[in-house]
């Protein structure tokens, strides 16, 4: 955790609506270490995904720029891994097929994609599914071979909105093991979007409450947990300590539920 | 005098038919002087009698026939059909000239595939068929896949594909038949325009459909425009594709044999207008029912390769 891996700098982002002007961003500004396990916490609507669309490139923002390793990477796609909630694996490709499209975009031979990929299938829990398609698979399933999908693809940085949102409560503590598991093996950076403040604690180094209208980050709570951590530091008061706080600033940011509803 | 009959209908209702009772017991009592209140009280009192009568129902479980007993009725109907108009045009009850029947019918068929050029007109119907669906297929779905490359392309040829989509093309069939000659390429022709269409929108409505969330995934991986579409669009859009094609061969054939009707030397429809040209019913029953014949046969197979071809796009 020496150097800065990802800095989102003075990103703004604003829409023109029939209403006027909407401020979907304001000046966030997110700094990353490398190999960090990073989380975004917001209210719906605070722009998280925008942020996420925004360093993959997907769109432009109205100001600031995206970094990775110190060079500008605003509006390039292909740098950095991007797992969206629906698994959107492809039905008509095999789950190896569908693991290596990252590879294969990439130009990589289908074979030699196919090779790196299968050891690694085998190892996180798919052997046995290799040439299976993705209508025969469970959500869990499906949602591990979208994550490796994400980690073959060769980039340093990866993000995740909400991965294990549409799970069961039981898969999604699996899932999140998994992914720590992973994590701690490929060394990558994560920049995770969750809607869970547990999940957010339990998995990052740093996480990253954001407020909404304009989107904006409000706090930022470094997570001193030691690692590995196990499903047991989720009763530890260090770590009750810190949901307590970050459902405070989430709190202190929610509109009364009938000021939402008009 | 109508009071006494409103009662005896409802006590009738009551014990046998509670959801009649409603209707016809207003019915009665709109000619009463005061029906209005006449008409409700005979509800609120009918309504807790319904209620403490009302029938059980069960669900609706339809017996399924042996396969056996289906082909049975199915073979008895067409015996039937036939024998009816065998015995009615032996008789005098339908007229021979108009109608033929079954064993002139018979008698002719078999002299068309002895004597006759079947095979030559069959051929010819065949061929024309098979590639105007093809070129329409193909040329069609290209076309519906070409509008995924530009919004404004797309934009801009949508209102004539609708309005050629509107357009009777069967209408336009003398002037193609001008062009093209009276040869093949003119059957061809028209069939073509007519599955061409059809392979356009149906295929740009899968262009449409393609997972938005799924492009952007492939851009977020560096996906070029190529990429996207080999790898994406033509993937999703294959089923739209081969939905099509059941549609497409009875269109081909319509446009096949139009094409013939208008103008040409050979092939089953140009048959069909002979035949009736010379008052050969016999002759115009046979070319149908060689049409139908090739009809079948053409589905079966079209819906054979749909299948196949599904097969390998699902997995």
């Amino acid at each position: 955790m020496s150097s800065t891996k990802l800095l989102i700098d003075d990103v703004s982002m604003k829409f023109a609506t029939a209403a006027g002007a909407f401020h979907a961003l304001d000046q966030v500004s997110l700094s990353v270490a490398r190999g960090c396990f990073v989380s975004l916490i917001g209210p719906s609507g605070c722009g998280k995904s925008t942020i996420f669309n925004i360093v993959a490139g997907l769109q432009e923002p109205s100001a600031g720029r995206i970094l990775i390793d110190g060079v500008d990477a605003t509006g390039t796609i292909g740098r950095v891994g991007y797992m969206l909630q629906k698994d959107l694996l492809l039905p008509w490709r095999t789950l190896t097929d569908n693991i290596i499209l990252g590879m294969e975009i990439q130009g990589v031979p289908r074979a030699e994609a196919r090779a790196r990929a299968l050891p690694l299938l085998r190892r996180y829990g798919l052997a046995g599914f290799e040439n299976s398609y993705p209508r025969a698979l469970s959500g869990g399933m499906r949602q591990r071979a979208a994550l490796l999908r994400t980690l073959l693809f060769d980039t340093d940085v990866i993000l995740l909105d909400e991965p294990f949102g549409a799970l069961d409560a039981q898969t999604k503590l699996r899932m999140q093991e998994w992914l720590l598991a992973l994590w701690g093996d490929f060394g990558k950076t994560v920049v995770f979007v969750t809607h869970d403040v547990e999940e957010a604690i339990f998995l990052s180094d740093e996480v990253h409450v954001m407020g909404t209208r304009p989107g904006r980050i409000i706090a930022t709570i470094p997570v001193a947990l030691a690692r590995p951590r196990l499903r047991a530091c989720t009763a530890t008061p260090d770590f009750m300590a810190l949901k307590e706080r970050c459902l405070d600033l989430l709190h202190s940011q929610a509109v009364s539920p009938i000021e939402e509803a008009a | 005098m109508t009071i006494p009959q409103t009662s005896a209908q409802i006590e009738i209702s009551d014990s046998s038919w509670p959801h009649l009772s409603r209707p016809s017991t207003s019915l009665i009592s709109e000619d009463v002087d005061g029906r209005d209140q006449r008409g409700h009280d005979d509800l609120d009192r009918s309504s807790p009698t319904n209620l403490g009568t009302k029938a059980v129902r069960r669900l609706p479980v339809q017996k399924d026939w042996p396969t056996f007993a289906i082909v049975t009725v199915q073979v008895g109907i067409l015996v039937g059909i036939i024998a009816f108009w065998e015995i009615g045009a032996d008789t005098g009850f339908i007229d021979q000239f108009f109608w033929s029947h079954p064993s002139a019918i018979y008698h002719t068929l078999t002299i068309f595939f002895t004597t006759g050029d079947a095979f030559t007109d069959i051929a010819f119907t065949f061929r024309s068929t098979i590639l105007g669906f093809l070129l329409g297929t193909f040329a069609g779905s290209a076309l519906g896949l070409s509008f995924w490359w530009s919004k404004n392309y797309a934009a801009i040829a949508q209102p004539y594909i609708i309005c050629f989509e509107s357009l009777p093309k069967l209408a336009l069939a003398p002037l193609i038949v001008l062009v093209f000659g009276i040869g093949i390429a003119s059957k061809v022709a028209v069939a073509t325009a007519l599955t061409l269409v059809v392979s356009t929108l149906t295929t740009f409505a899968g262009v449409k459909a393609v997972d938005p969330d799924s492009e952007r995934l492939f851009y977020s991986l560096g996906a070029s425009r190529l990429q996207v579409f080999r790898k994406l669009v033509i993937p999703s859009c294959l089923p739209w594709i081969i939905s099509v094609l059941r549609v497409n061969i009875g269109l081909a054939l319509t446009g096949a044999i139009v094409g013939e009707f208008i103008a040409s030397q050979h092939g089953l429809g140009r048959a069909i207008i002979y035949a009736g040209q010379t008052y050969d019913i016999a002759l115009v029953w046979v070319a149908v029912s060689v049409l139908s014949a090739l009809a079948i046969v053409m589905y079966v197979t079209v819906s054979w390769i749909e299948r196949m071809l599904h097969k390998g796009v699902k997995g």
